[in-house]
């Protein structure tokens, strides 16, 4: 696949700045990251993690700052399917009618002709990426039946079949069983070890340590951000969730 | 009412057929419930039925202006409807009004606006057929108006039916990888404007939103596979038109309501039996007791 070797980031956001009919959402975010890191975007519910993905995919419009994406503009790497977006599962209508195979075909749909007819290697890559969150035997199920770890798994087989460089994960690890958790770190090692890029946001402290290289406290702006065992401090992540003591958030006995 | 003309199923659907009308009503009735049936799905997937109900209602002084100047009035009916949600958005992002509710006052104002020119303008304007359709009287011009529209939504939809359901499902997911969410908005919009264009020729302007939103609502409940949906909600609207022009033509009724009706029967069985989503679960009553 892609090397690592090269120095250029992956994502360059400097002081980007959002705000929806005035209303300031983000300002002054900064965010640099390399080939084959894992960023973790730690912060409380409307502190801007949602907006941030938004941001970086082109979704919402960025009203100062600017955002570099392989070191070109968002435009760009929106053509190129360069950004892989997983969503939370609340982000998505679980009763619209479509199948897995359906939904992962959707990872494609950026690099087809216009009448979204898929090619040879469009369906092996489907086919692929379905078998790398073990859902084969799930093709032609809806997505209404699934679990909820199997409608995840489902998304993150969309951006298998994206052949993204840049993950972007919305609470990969919020409403899903066991074996699919232990599924998606799995696969992050193997993204991590392809040079893929990953950004995801996560409540789950334990989380934060157990994958990401960095983290990114925010709260509106950044609060913190660098190496996991630096960065990551009680005091930090106080401050990022508005005073309230780390206890609370871990439980006492870490 | 020739009540004993109908005693066989036969004579009850040949012998409106003898009338040159009604063959160009059923003709009309069924392309028209086509195309919107086609949209159907979209509008329910996406949640847009205030939309199309907003936008049917607001070509109403559309419809009107046109008449007056001798345009076709699909040009006026499409301009105004699409203006209407550009001033819905418009003022939703300028003022702290909630969305339904700026939905809610600017179609009834266009909705407004358009009575007061018909009584203001005296033409040969028929209120009536306006508001409640009139598939019976429809017009050679109005045909070749009403074929042209259908032929260019079906088309459109045709072209776009994937990313259309992409955008519908996910538009995070098609903007990220480059799909103009743009462009697929204001597509489908357009598509609705015209489609509510020719949809009130059957049942005029105040019901033109069932036509826009009960078969796709009937067809969501009977299957979990899009292409499937989009097939039974053409059908279903396809067969509400035939049986609601039948029923008018036999027992003297009200054209667009009976369509309407029609479609709404179709959809409380589809509620009532729908073998996974109904409430009596069709699929459980025939597998027996036990």
């Amino acid at each position: 696949m892609e090397t690592v070797n090269y120095q250029n980031f992956r994502i360059e956001a400097e002081n980007i700045c959002v705000d929806y009919n005035g209303k300031v959402a983000l300002y002054d975010a900064n965010l640099r990251l390399k080939p084959g890191q894992i960023c973790g975007l730690v912060g409380m519910n409307g502190a801007g993690k949602t907006t941030f993905f938004n941001a970086l995919t082109g979704f919402v419009n960025i009203s100062k700052g600017k955002i570099r994406i392989n070191g070109e503009s968002v435009r760009s790497a929106q053509k190129d399917q360069t950004i892989a977006y997983v969503p939370q599962n609340e982000g998505i209508d679980s009763q619209f009618p479509i199948s897995v195979w359906d939904v992962v075909m959707m990872g494609r749909y950026g690099s087809m002709n216009i009448f979204r007819c898929p090619r040879e290697s469009d369906v092996q890559a489907v086919k692929d990426a379905i078998e790398r969150v073990d859902l084969s035997d799930h093709l032609s199920t809806p997505i209404g039946n699934l679990s909820g770890g199997q409608r995840k798994r489902t998304f993150l087989a969309r951006a298998i079949a994206q052949r993204a460089s840049i993950l972007l994960l919305d609470e990969p690890f919020s409403g899903v069983d066991i074996r699919t958790e232990k599924l998606i770190s799995e696969l992050f090692i193997q993204f991590k070890n392809d040079g893929k890029t990953i950004l995801l946001s996560t409540h789950d402290m334990i989380h934060v340590r157990e994958f990401c290289d960095l983290v990114l406290l925010i709260n509106k702006t950044v609060v913190a951000y660098g190496e996991t065992s630096e960065v990551f401090t009680p005091e930090n992540i106080t401050t990022t969730f508005g005073g309230i003591s780390p206890d609370f958030l871990f439980g006492p006995e870490s | 009412m020739e009540l004993c003309s109908f005693l066989t199923l036969d004579s009850f659907i040949k012998d409106p057929l003898t009338h040159e009308f009604m063959r160009k009503a059923l003709l009309m009735s069924s392309l028209v419930a086509a195309v919107c049936g086609f949209l159907s799905s979209y509008l329910t997937l996406k949640g847009w039925a205030l939309m199309g109900d907003a936008v049917s209602h607001s070509v109403m002084p559309g419809v009107v202006v046109a008449y007056a100047l001798g345009l076709p009035f699909s040009l006026g009916a499409f301009i105004f409807g699409v203006g209407s949600v550009a001033l819905i958005g418009f003022i939703k992002q300028k003022s702290r009004v909630k969305e339904d509710t700026v939905i809610g006052l600017v179609f009834t104002g266009f909705f407004a606006l358009g009575i007061v020119l018909v009584s203001k303008i005296k033409s040969n304007i028929d209120l009536h057929s306006i508001l409640f359709g009139s598939p019976l009287g429809i017009s050679l011009s109005d045909v070749k108006q009403t074929i042209f529209i259908s032929l260019l939504v079906v088309i459109l939809l045709s072209i776009f039916r994937k990313d259309l359901m992409l955008y519908c499902f996910d538009p995070r997911h098609a903007k990220t990888v480059g799909i103009n969410v743009f462009f697929l908005h204001y597509l489908l919009l357009t598509c609705l404007s015209l489609a509510a264009v020719v949809g009130l020729q059957s049942v005029g302007i105040i019901l033109v939103v069932a036509m826009l939103i009960t078969p796709g609502a009937t067809a969501y409940l009977l299957t979990d596979k899009f292409d499937n949906m989009t097939v039974i909600s053409v059908l279903s609207a396809i067969i509400s038109s035939l049986i609601g022009i039948y029923v008018s033509f036999w027992f003297d009724l009200e054209t667009g309501g009976s369509i309407v009706l029609a479609q709404t029967f179709i959809f409380l069985f589809a509620f009532l039996f729908a073998p996974r989503y109904g409430i009596f679960k069709l699929k459980k009553l025939f597998a027996g007791y036990k």
